[in-house]
């Protein structure tokens, strides 16, 4: 009899065991973009995969929001919390708030500036600056270093607009050949970059070679005002952008694209993997940074059917 | 000849038509190609075609929001309407639906919303900026469940022509712009539905004293903007070939009711300028590409903007007026 007690008491604690799942507390920015929503799909797929109970707060674009849900994890005692945060400063009081409960943070996508760097443990997403190089060493290899380049920027202020422009603007630099004629803001938008590239065809005529689009959308866009103006894309320009979602890669595939640099969102996967680690107390790398590629003519087509957003 | 032209002088619309001849000449003075029109493909290709073709969108959205701001209210949710009838004609032509379907879809849309936000208005007695600030918050999250939150493509000739189109070699956007311009003149300015609309926004209990319908007329505008949103969305998904729920819109309103107010409407009701708003909403958009010729850097780029518009609002403000009057009576001529 005792024994059955124990074995029950034993298999009841095993249970509680296998039974009790990590609990993640994920503060999203919002859903201001298809890339943000191919990024939170990532997020809850991955902890559905895992078995992890994932609390998911929508920040709507703002700070307020995303610090209210911290505290809200911090009270509900979740295991980790996994931050994307919308601007980068602001953030101490409530990280120090995280810190005294002992539940580590991980900030994902944006990085964010704070005195004191025990307040988070990691920084897992996209370097914009490699982003803009990768872009600008790519356009030096294809055209050795000369060409008239047309800027499209994303909304002035933001992090990968400011980012993306530096490094490339960098690279650029050093080859007296290439240069920037104008640089005109499309906010990221399709039909900005349409409006602008528009414009920009009007006051340069033909006289450019390169089209430097700091997202996707932009740079499809523009690809619609090239073609109206009767000039073909890849042959009379080249276009190339950042962000590599599946329509502008079936535009490199079909030659109107030059080239795409990735911007993955889809880092579900790491992400939890660094939850792990940090909740188990090991030691992680502080800048975990998203390997992010390139997509020419060479290597568009192969990726395509593959291609989840 | 001589009293007429004093008489438009008078008239409001001529600081804001002064305010657009003015900025094109400034560029025509920095820019000789300014105004250069070629022809490219059998059709009209220039910076002024542009303004026309990428300025239909706002003259539309003005149009509609002259007849609520008439009536002494606002349409906040005019962005979020145009994401949602792009999102719903998109949707439907995915979907394999006729362009007639997808068309009737979008601006059953945009009278869906137009009804709500009447209602909340004419009916529940909400404050406007409140009850089309409802829509304007939810319309955007409709059209991304519409969508499934994906930017969805079109690949619909016939549509993409409402957007990018030629008729005659201008603009079939900017000519369906005209042709409700023109549409609405003659409903508003040659019936007395105008004075209506003006009587409800100057003062709505004794309109309703001297028996006009004020709720059915509020409705009306309301439901007329809506429209105006859905027909403004349609073009926007035409123009780029896509509905981008998120984007599409956004801010839209606010540039709206900046065209009507520079166009010489008051945002109290009361009056309202329909050639006034089809002047604002091309000053803005020949402002946009004023930038662009230019090459003024973007972070700057909205200075310059505000600067303007608020010339223009001080030119109209009848103290102003009086004031830059009365500096040049006592010069000595």
């Amino acid at each position: 009899m005792r024994s059955l007690v124990t074995l029950l008491l034993v298999l009841a604690a095993a249970g509680a065991l296998v039974a009790k799942p990590l609990t993640v507390g994920f503060a999203q920015t919002g859903a201001e973009s298809a890339w943000r929503t191919a990024n939170t799909t990532s997020m809850k797929a991955e902890a559905e995969r895992r078995g992890i109970v994932l609390k998911f707060a929508d920040g709507q674009g703002r700070q307020e929001n995303q610090i209210r849900a911290v505290h809200s994890f911090i009270a509900q005692g979740v295991d980790a919390i996994v931050i994307a945060p919308i601007v980068e400063t602001g953030w101490e009081p409530v990280l120090r708030a995280a810190k005294q409960a002992g539940i580590p943070v991980i900030i994902t996508d944006r990085t964010i500036k704070v005195s004191d760097d025990s307040l988070y443990a990691c920084f897992v997403g996209s370097d914009f600056l490699q982003e803009g190089r990768m872009a600008a060493e790519w356009l030096v290899r294809r055209t050795g270093g000369k060409g008239r380049i047309l800027e499209l920027q994303g909304t002035p202020g933001s992090a990968p607009a400011n980012d993306r422009r530096k490094a490339f603007a960098e690279v650029i630099a050093q080859h007296p050949g290439l240069t920037i004629l104008d640089s005109q803001s499309g906010d990221f938008r399709r039909s900005g970059g349409k409006e602008v590239m528009e414009a920009l065809l009007k006051k340069h005529g033909h006289n450019f070679d390169i089209v430097y689009a700091h997202n996707d959308d932009m740079a499809l866009g523009a690809l619609q005002a090239i073609e109206e103006a009767g000039l073909k894309p890849g042959k009379d320009v080249i276009v190339l952008s950042i962000d590599a979602i599946r329509e502008a890669i079936q535009a490199v595939a079909d030659g109107r694209i030059s080239c795409t640099v990735e911007c993955n969102p889809l880092f579900g996967p790491k992400v939890y993997d660094l939850v792990a680690k940090v909740v188990a107390g090991q030691k992680v790398a502080r800048m975990q940074y998203n390997r992010d590629e390139l997509f020419d003519s060479t290597n568009a087509a192969a990726v395509l059917p593959s291609r989840q957003y | 000849m001589s009293r007429k032209f004093r008489e438009l002088l008078r008239s409001p619309v001529a600081w804001p038509l002064a305010g657009l001849l003015l900025l094109v000449l400034v560029n025509v003075l920095i820019n000789p190609a300014f105004l250069r029109v070629t022809l490219l493909d059998g059709h009209l290709f220039g910076v002024p075609v542009d303004i026309l073709n990428e300025g239909a969108r706002p003259l539309v959205l003005a149009l509609g929001m002259t007849l609520v701001i008439a009536t002494g209210g606002i349409d906040l949710s005019v962005g979020s309407v145009m994401a949602m009838a792009g999102a719903v004609a998109a949707v439907l032509l995915a979907g394999g639906h006729s362009l007639a379907a997808a068309l009737a879809g979008a601006v059953a849309v945009g009278l869906a919303g137009g009804l709500l936000n009447g209602l909340l208005v004419a009916r529940a007695g909400i404050q406007p900026i409140v009850a089309t600030l409802v829509l304007m918050v939810a319309g955007r999250g409709i059209a991304q469940l519409v969508t499934g939150g994906d930017v969805t493509l079109i690949r619909h000739a016939g549509f993409a022509f409402i957007g990018n189109g030629y008729l005659a070699g201008l603009p079939f956007a900017a000519v369906l712009a005209v042709v409700l311009y023109a549409g609405a003149h003659l409903l508003l300015r040659r019936t007395a539905a105008g004075l209506f609309l003006e009587s409800v926004g100057d003062n709505p209990v004794a309109s309703r004293f001297a028996g006009l319908p004020v709720a059915g007329v509020t409705l009306l505008a309301y439901l007329g903007a809506g429209a105006c949103a859905s027909l403004a969305g349609i073009m926007a998904a035409a123009n780029i070939q896509a509905a981008d729920p998120y984007r599409m819109g956004e801010n839209a309103e606010l540039d709206a009711i900046f065209a009507v107010v520079v166009g010489g409407t008051a945002l109290t009701g009361g009056r309202f300028l329909l050639a006034g708003s089809f002047v604002g909403a091309l000053f803005l958009q020949t402002l946009a590409q004023t930038m662009y010729q230019l090459g003024v850097p973007p972070a700057v780029a909205p200075v310059p903007k505000a600067l303007l518009i608020l010339a223009v609002c001080l030119l109209q403000s009848d103290r102003t007026r009086g004031w830059l009057g009365g500096l040049f009576r006592r010069s000595p001529a």
